[in-house]
C-alpha cells in the first residue's frame, strides 16, 4: 500500500501493467482463519494461474474478488481504483465475472436467454427475440459454440456449458474472468479447446485468472502463477522459470517426490468379471442418452483395469450398467464364471461388486448426515442387532478400523460428511465400499477435485486393494492418472470399445489415439446427436 | 507428510470447535421460542401455567401431535401429506360405525347392528388408514406421482368418501370404554390421549434414531441418488413413510372419535397445515434428511401453547390463524438462513 503508485515494473515477478491488485487480504470465519495477509496480482492480457491443495484459501479469495463475501482486512484494486465489492453484481459491472465449478445456468432455458438473462435486449416490458438471437451468435461464434442460440441448455454438452458461462462473461464486457476449475470435468479434448478459447480472450485484451489441480495445464496455458497454502500466500512468479516440481513443492510444502512412480504389472488371478456384449440403446424417454454397443470387457483379481476414453464415451454407462443401475438391453455378465443378472445395485452388491460413482456429492454422500451413517449406510448387515437395530458399538469400531486403514482425517464420527475435504470425503466413499470386501470394485474418476496429496494417497489405496486381491476397475478422464495407476488399460469412444493395451506398452499419445480412433483426432467431440 | 498434518490441524481445530454460538442456538431455537412463549404468557396470564390449563394444552396438542409424528416421516423423505384430514375424517367414520354398529341405516356391522368394542373400532381405524396410505405411496412410487399432487387427490378422496358414508350426519354416543381413550384420565390428572402421544413419539425416536429403517428414512432424504448407488430400495423406504403416516392417521381418528364422543365427515378439517406446521417449526427439514421426532414434539406443543396463550387472552380465532400462517413462514425462513450460513463456514 505504501507504494501503490511507484510505477516501477524493474521487478520481473510483476506483471508489466497489473490490472488487478489485491494485497494484505484476511478473512475469518467463525473458527478458521480462511485467509491471511494474501496478495494476487494480475496484469493486462495475462492467464494467471491460482495455485493450491484444497483448502489453501484459493475458492474464498476468489469469493471476495468476486462479491460473494467482504475482507475482514486487505485491500482491492481495479485498473488503479480502490474497489470493495459487495455483491456479485457490483464486481460484474466492474467488469470482474467468476465462472464457478458448479455452473449456474438454468438448464430449461436457452443459450441466448441464459448469455442476456436479466439484461435482454428489447423494450422495457418486452424482450427483441431477434435481436437476442443475433447478439448471442455474436458472442458464440467468437468462442467457437456452434450452437442455435434457441437450443436448450439442457442439451448441451458440459463443454458447451461452460462455453455458455464464458458467452456470459463475455456479454457482460468483462475485463477479468475467474475460472474456478474449469476443466476437471472436461476431457482432454475439450480441455485443448477451452484453452484456445481463453488464448483467444487473452489477444483481445482480456485476463484470466484460472484455478485448477492439473499443473499440465499451468505450462501449457498460464504466464504467471500464484501460490497459496494454508490461507496464506506462498510465492508467485513466472511460470517460464519454473517447473512442475517447484510448484508442487510450493503447494505441499514438501517434496512429493516422483508423483507418479514406476510400478511393475503385478501378477494376477483368474478372471473375476466377464462382460460379453454389453448393449444399451436409446430410447424415447431418454433420447439423449449415450448408447453402448457392444462392450466386453474382462477384469482380473488383483487387477487394476483402466477405462479410458472422452467424455460421452460411455464408460461410466458401462460401469452402470454392470452395477445394475441402469437397465441395458443385451449382453452379458459373468462374476467368477458365473452367469448372473440384476435387477438394482443391491443384486450387484449382493454379489460383490461395488462402484464408487463419478459424482461424490450428487451420487454418493449424503452431505448433512454423519460421516458415520455415510460410511456405514451399505454395511447395515454388519452391525445390526436382531437385524432391525444398529449396534452402535459394533458401528463405532467400524468407523474406527476405517479411519485408520485409511487414515481419513475427522474431528469425530458424528460429524457432518459435509464438512470434510474433498480428499477425505472420497475416503469416505472408498471405506464404505471396502467394508462390504467387495470381489470387483468399480471406481469412477477417483480423484476429482481432491488435491495432489489426498491423490496420491488414493492412488496407493487402489494399489493396495487390487494386491489383496479385488479386481479394481478405474475410470478417468486424466491419463496421467490412468498411466500411473492401472496395470491393463481399455479404450472407449462413442459407446464401444477401441482397444486394450498393457500399462508398459501405453503412454498418453497412444491412448489418445485409441479413444479418438477412426475418425482422426477431432478437436471438438461431437456431442450425442 | 507435515502439510497434511498442518491440514488436519487446521480442519480439526475448525470443525472440532462445535460450541458455535449460533449453531447451538438453530439447534435449540424451537425450545428455546417455546421457553420464552410460557414465560411470556405466564406474565401476562398467571392462570395459563396452572396444571389443569399445561394439561389441557397437552390433551389438544395429542391428536394433532400424534399425526405430525407420521408427519415427521413423510417429510423427511422431502415428501409431503395433504390427505391427513380427510383420512382421519374418513378413518374415525370407520371406527364409529364399527363401534355401533352400523352408518345411520345404510349399512350395519355385528349381530343385528350391536357393533363391536373399542378394540375392534381401533384396529378398523387404523387398518383403513394403513391401506390409503398403501395405496398413495405406491402412486407416488410406481406411478411417479410428485407427493403433493397424489396427496392432494386424497384430501377431496378421501373426504368425499367420508362424507358419502357417514350421509352427512355425525355418529355419536360411544361407550365409555371406547370415550375413555380420549377422555379419561390416569392418576387424575394425565389424560390418556396424552400418554398415547408421548408413548408413540418415544417410539418413532427409537425407529428413526437406533434402526437401520430409521437410517434409511434420512439417506433416502438426503440423497435419494446416492442411497439407491448404495444398495437401499428407496421406492420400499418413500412407499413405507406414507404407510406409516397412514397408521398414525387411524389412531389419531379413533383418539379423536373418544375425545369428541362422536365421528363426523367433517372431523379434521384443516389438520394438515397444523399438522405440517408442527413438523416444519420443530426444525424438519422441507428438503428431506434433517430433522428429529423431539423437535416434531416441541413444535407440536409450541403450536398448542401459542393458541391456548391467544385464547386466554381472549384474542379472536381468525387472528390466531394469522399468527400461525406467519409462524411457518418465519420457520421455513429461519432453516434456510441456518443452511445457507452453514453452507459458508
Amino acid at each position: 500500500m505504501i507504494a501503490a503508485a511507484a510505477t516501477a515494473p524493474s521487478d520481473d515477478r510483476k506483471p508489466e501493467r497489473s490490472i488487478l491488485k489485491m494485497s494484505g487480504v484476511s478473512k475469518r470465519f467463525p473458527g478458521v482463519l480462511a485467509l491471511e495477509d494474501v496478495h494476487l496480482e494480475v496484469g493486462q492480457a495475462e492467464i494467471h494461474a491460482l495455485l493450491g491443495e484444497n483448502g489453501a484459501g484459493k475458492s474464498t479469495l476468489l469469493k471476495i474478488l468476486s462479491g460473494a463475501h467482504s475482507a475482514d482486512s486487505g485491500t482491492i484494486e481495479l485498473f488503479g481504483e480502490p474497489v470493495a465489492f459487495a455483491t456479485p453484481h457490483d464486481a460484474q459491472r466492474a467488469g470482474v465475472v467468476t465462472i464457478y465449478q458448479e455452473f449456474t445456468l438454468a438448464p430449461d432455458m436457452s443459450i441466448a436467454e441464459n448469455v442476456f438473462i436479466g439484461r435482454e435486449p428489447g423494450s422495457k416490458l418486452f424482450v427483441s427475440w431477434r435481436k437476442l438471437a443475433a447478439e448471442t451468435r455474436a458472442i458464440t461464434d467468437r468462442i467457437g459454440l456452434r450452437r442455435d442460440p434457441m437450443t436448450l441448455v439442457r442439451d448441451l454438452s458440459v463443454a458447451e456449458q461452460q462455453l455458455v458461462e464464458i458467452a456470459r462473461a463475455l456479454s457482460m464486457r468483462s475485463r477479468l474472468i475467474v475460472m474456478d476449475e474449469p476443466t476437471s470435468a472436461l476431457s482432454e479434448a475439450e480441455v485443448a479447446n477451452l484453452a484456445s478459447i481463453i488464448r483467444t480472450l487473452k489477444s483481445e485484451g482480456l485476463s484470466v485468472i484460472f484455478v485448477t489441480h492439473r499443473l499440465e495445464e499451468v505450462f501449457r496455458l498460464c504466464e504467471r502463477f500464484t501460490v497459496l497454502r494454508d490461507g496464506r500466500f506462498v510465492g508467485s512468479g513466472r511460470v517460464a522459470e519454473t517447473n512442475v516440481d517447484a510448484i508442487i513443492r510450493m503447494m505441499v510444502g514438501r517434496d512429493v517426490g516422483a508423483l507418479y512412480g514406476i510400478r511393475p504389472i503385478p501378477e494376477h488371478g483368474g478372471v473375476a468379471l466377464e462382460v460379453k456384449g454389453l448393449t444399451r440403446r436409446r430410447t424415447a424417454r431418454d433420447p439423449h442418452a449415450i448408447e453402448l454397443i457392444d462392450v466386453s470387457l474382462r477384469a482380473h483379481k488383483g487387477e487394476i483395469l483402466g477405462l479410458a476414453g472422452l467424455v460421452g464415451a460411455g464408460r461410466t454407462e458401462t460401469a452402470r450398467a454392470i452395477f445394475g443401475a441402469d437397465r441395458f438391453d443385451a449382453g452379458s455378465i459373468a462374476i467368477e464364471g458365473e452367469p448372473v443378472s440384476f435387477l438394482g445395485p443391491s443384486d450387484a452388491m449382493a454379489c460383490g461388486i461395488g462402484l464408487v460413482p463419478e459424482d461424490r456429492k450428487k451420487q454418493a454422500l449424503f452431505l448433512r448426515l454423519a460421516i458415520r451413517t455415510n460410511l456405514t449406510i451399505a454395511a447395515h448387515d454388519q452391525i445390526s442387532r436382531l437385524g432391525i437395530f444398529i449396534d452402535e458399538r459394533k458401528e463405532g469400531r467400524l468407523v474406527d478400523e476405517y479411519k485408520r486403514l485409511l487414515s481419513i482425517r475427522m474431528a469425530s464420527p458424528d460429524q457432518a460428511v459435509g464438512n470434510l475435504s474433498g480428499g477425505n470425503q472420497q475416503k469416505v466413499v472408498l471405506a464404505r465400499w471396502l467394508a462390504l470386501r467387495p470381489k470387483i470394485l468399480i471406481v469412477d474418476e477417483p480423484t476429482r477435485g481432491i488435491d495432489i496429496g489426498s491423490k496420491v494417497e488414493v492412488h496407493n489405496l487402489l494399489i493396495e486393494m487390487a494386491k489383496s486381491g479385488i479386481a479394481v476397475i478405474v475410470i478417468s478422464s486424466e491419463l496421467p492418472e490412468i498411466l500411473a495407476v492401472c496395470d491393463r488399460i481399455v479404450t472407449m469412444r462413442e459407446g464401444r470399445v477401441t482397444g486394450e493395451i498393457a500399462r508398459t506398452a501405453a503412454t498418453q499419445e497412444i491412448l489418445m489415439s485409441m479413444m479418438t480412433a477412426h475418425e482422426g483426432a477431432a478437436d471438438r467431440p461431437a456431442s450425442t446427436h | 507428510m507435515t502439510i497434511a498434518k498442518t491440514n488436519a490441524k487446521l480442519g480439526e481445530a475448525g470443525e472440532a470447535r462445535g460450541v458455535d454460538v449460533f449453531g447451538f442456538v438453530a439447534r435449540f431455537a424451537p425450545t428455546i421460542f417455546l421457553l420464552v412463549l410460557m414465560a411470556m404468557f405466564a406474565i401476562i396470564e398467571p392462570r395459563f401455567l396452572s396444571s389443569i390449563n399445561l394439561f389441557n394444552v397437552m390433551r389438544q396438542v395429542s391428536i394433532t401431535g400424534l399425526l405430525a409424528i407420521g408427519m415427521t416421516f413423510v417429510i423427511l423423505t422431502a415428501g409431503i401429506d395433504l390427505s391427513i384430514g380427510s383420512l382421519v375424517a374418513l378413518c374415525g367414520l370407520v371406527a364409529a360405525a364399527v363401534a355401533k354398529g352400523g352408518l345411520q341405516d345404510r349399512f350395519t356391522v355385528g349381530e343385528g347392528g350391536l357393533g363391536y368394542g373399542w378394540g375392534l373400532a381401533a384396529l378398523a381405524a387404523i387398518a383403513v388408514g394403513l391401506a390409503c396410505g398403501y395405496l398413495q405411496g405406491l402412486a407416488i412410487t410406481r406411478l411417479k406421482v410428485p407427493p403433493f399432487v397424489v396427496t392432494l387427490g386424497g384430501m377431496s378422496a378421501f373426504r368425499g368418501a367420508a362424507l358419502l358414508s357417514a350421509a352427512g350426519g355425525p355418529i355419536s354416543g360411544f361407550e365409555p370404554s371406547f370415550t375413555w381413550w380420549g377422555q379419561g384420565k390416569i392418576a387424575q390428572q394425565v389424560p390418556v390421549p396424552v400418554i398415547i402421544f408421548l408413548s408413540a413419539a418415544i417410539l418413532a425416536h427409537v425407529v428413526l434414531r437406533y434402526t437401520r429403517y430409521g437410517r434409511q428414512v434420512y439417506a433416502v432424504g438426503g440423497n435419494p441418488e446416492a442411497a439407491r448407488l448404495s444398495g437401499l430400495n428407496v421406492n420400499r423406504v418413500i412407499a413405507s413413510v406414507y404407510v406409516i403416516m397412514g397408521f398414525f392417521a387411524g389412531l389419531g381418528s379413533f383418539v379423536l372419535a373418544a375425545r369428541l364422543n362422536s365421528a363426523e365427515a367433517v372431523a379434521g378439517t384443516g389438520y394438515e397445515l397444523t399438522v405440517i406446521a408442527s413438523v416444519v417449526i420443530g426444525g424438519t427439514s422441507l428438503f428431506g434428511g434433517a430433522g428429529t421426532i423431539f423437535g416434531t414434539v416441541i413444535g407440536s406443543i409450541l403450536i398448542g401453547v401459542l393458541l391456548n396463550g391467544l385464547v386466554l387472552m381472549n384474542v379472536s380465532s381468525y387472528i390466531q390463524q394469522i399468527v400461525i400462517g406467519v409462524i411457518i413462514v418465519l420457520a421455513v425462513a429461519f432453516d434456510t438462513f441456518a443452511k445457507s450460513r452453514r453452507r459458508r463456514i
